[in-house]
């Protein structure tokens, strides 16, 4: 491997992680802030990205179109699907099981996945890239990488490094650290914590969707993708421990780099090698590489 | 007390089995495979309430065992001649058995949510093995050519591969799992697991060492999955490495949930349960047009049995029997 596809392959490394990242850290915070095991999570991601596919002609008919603006009216139909589930389903899970919680989160899969079939039908989709991003940058002599990836992995970092920013330095975020150590301390101080966890909630939603939304261009829509993801993202939120962002942060770029390079090292063993990876970090670290608390 | 309660059970079981023995008479083609089919995936469901319901290990990874044991019996029959039904069968249990071993002894290590991502991760791997490499042509499966011939003092009565004789083999190896596990839970074995579930630190401080009767219950339950397995591959004469993926590791795992926890009843209901009602969803005699849409119905059946069942269907008939205060 030369040096140029060396770089390339970071590239991609980076920014398949970046965006696992995304999906993992909400999966993660209502993991460990509310103690929730959500199956379904990977269904936003879903849902993201047939909003990217669906929402483009209305909003080019209604608002004039434009990468930004269907971006924007995706995450606050985001939000609000976030609120609505917390409040109208995912409220009833707090004081169950965990696994009555995955069976009743498995339900709500086999919902979205309906309701999705129903609404945009079960065909593969391709999503058009924006005109000012769908060009290519030389690296090298020989080689291009595509602009659009670039801009997906700046994306990711801008809202790592906001995530970063309000979970450490607003009183939001010192809220939401102090609900998730201990919710009946945290409520007893005075912290509304019903509300901060719709709020919580509705963000672990918004980022599963951008995720998905971003991803729909390189990745194409098409059915169960939500499924594909989840797995993997359970394995970033465990491997980084399960509740920590941070972790999340090193885990998503960890198992970013092992799967990409996995893929062109060792073709036969692609696959399982995240999952070998996994098994022997928790089997030197039996609670993830970012113990919480 | 107890005499009665027990005894009532034994009641109902024996009507349920002689009720499942006396369906072929009544069902048709299709129905009596149905039922063979939920059978298989009763004996799989049951296996895995050793260790879920039983013991409190939630394994997320059973399908490998249950996978190993089909493709062990799979790779046993690739030319057309008979081989003894016990030796294919040993062999099965026997290989979901071996892999069991080490598995356990490492995921024990880990606890809770960890313990379900490291038996999802050791079930990827034999997965990815027998999808990636041509030990058995990869991802497009292999056919069974030769049969698991039964034979009883030289004689052979049936093919265990038609679909009647299939059924009743099912049935009969259903029963014998669900007798061996009633009576294991009755054992001293079945008391140090039902007290590993409950607290495990005290189960320890009482002087049991506990990580041997965690390995022995994860060993057993894999190499029942085998038998599930070897059952499933004997019925469809086919296998393909979809039945190792996690996918069937989670429908197993959510037919023991929606059938309740802790109890063999739970398991085996589950199983029937989850198979009957998609296929009750599915079905367009009853819903026409709607029937394509079954995953949506069968999404909020699944969420209202959980919100009204919190112990499953088992709990179903307490639910239903007027409430009356207890004393003492």
């Amino acid at each position: 491997m030369d040096a140029t596809t060396f770089l390339v392959q970071c590239l991609n490394a980076v920014q398949y992680g970046l965006l696992l990242f995304l999906v993992a850290s909400g999966l993660t915070l209502i993991f460990g802030a509310m103690n929730i095991i959500n199956l379904a999570h990977g269904s936003f991601y879903m849902v993201g990205a047939y909003m990217a596919y669906a929402l483009a002609p209305w909003v080019g008919h209604y608002l004039g179109g434009g990468f930004f603006t269907t971006l924007l009216v995706g995450l606050l139909l985001s939000i609000v699907l976030g609120y609505v589930l917390e409040w109208g389903f995912f409220s009833l899970l707090y004081e169950r099981e965990h696994l009555q919680q995955v069976l009743m989160t498995y339900g709500l899969i086999l919902i979205f996945e309906e309701l999705r079939s129903i609404i945009v039908g079960d065909d593969v989709h391709g999503v058009a890239t924006p005109d000012w991003l769908s060009g290519s940058i030389a690296l090298g002599s020989l080689m291009t990488y595509p602009v659009y990836r670039l801009f997906i992995s700046v994306v990711c970092l801008l809202v790592a490094a906001a995530m970063y920013l309000v979970l450490t330095r607003t009183r939001l975020g010192m809220a939401v650290r102090a609900g998730s150590v201990d919710r009946e301390m945290a409520q007893s101080l005075g912290i509304d914590i019903d509300f901060l966890f719709r709020v919580v909630f509705a963000a672990g939603v918004a980022l599963a969707v951008l995720a998905g939304m971003i991803a729909a261009p390189v990745s194409s829509v098409y059915p169960g993708m939500g499924n594909q993801v989840l797995i993997i993202c359970f394995v970033v939120v465990v491997i980084g421990g399960i509740g920590s962002v941070r972790g999340a942060f090193v885990a998503a770029l960890l198992v970013g780099f092992v799967d990409t390079f996995g893929k062109v090292l060792f073709q036969e063993a692609a696959g399982v090698l995240v999952y070998l990876v996994m098994a022997a970090i928790l089997l030197w670290k039996p609670e993830g590489l970012f113990r919480r608390g | 007390m107890r005499m009665q309660v027990s005894s009532r059970q034994a009641w109902s079981s024996a009507l349920v089995v002689a009720a499942l023995a006396a369906f072929p008479l009544v069902g048709g083609k299709y129905e009596v495979d149905l039922i063979a089919k939920i059978l298989v995936l009763a004996v799989f469901a049951l296996s895995l309430e050793l260790l879920v319901g039983q013991t409190g290990l939630v394994s997320f990874g059973h399908a490998a065992f249950f996978g190993l044991g089909a493709y062990t019996t799979a790779l046993l029959l690739q030319d057309p001649d008979p081989r003894p039904f016990w030796l294919v069968l040993a062999a099965a249990m026997l290989a979901a058995g071996l892999y069991a071993l080490p598995v356990a002894a490492l995921s024990l290590r880990t606890r809770g949510v960890y313990f379900i991502m490291v038996t999802l991760a050791f079930a990827q791997l034999v997965y990815y093995v027998f999808h990636d490499t041509k030990i058995a042509k990869g991802s497009d499966g292999i056919y069974l050519t030769g049969v698991p011939e039964f034979s009883v003092a030289g004689r052979v009565p049936f093919d265990i591969t038609r679909p009647l004789p299939f059924y009743y083999v099912a049935l009969g190896v259903l029963c014998l799992v669900f007798a061996l596990l009633a009576a294991l839970s009755r054992s001293r074995f079945g008391r140090a697991l039902a007290g590993i579930r409950a607290n495990e630190q005290r189960m320890r401080a009482a002087g049991f060492a506990t990580y041997p009767y965690k390995i022995a219950a994860f060993v057993l339950a894999a190499m029942l999955a085998g038998l599930a397995g070897f059952l499933k591959a004997t019925r469809d004469g086919y296998v393909n490495p979809e039945m190792l993926a996690w996918h069937e590791s989670g429908a197993v795992l959510l037919m023991i949930i929606l059938g309740g926890l802790g109890k063999l009843r739970g398991a085996v209901l589950g199983a029937f349960g989850f198979v009957l009602l998609q296929e009750f969803f599915k079905n367009d005699a009853v819903f026409g047009e709607f029937a394509k849409r079954w995953q949506l119905p069968l999404g909020l059946t699944i969420i209202a049995c959980v919100l009204l069942l919190p112990h499953g269907l088992i709990g179903l008939p307490a639910r239903l029997r007027p409430r009356v205060h207890r004393d003492g």
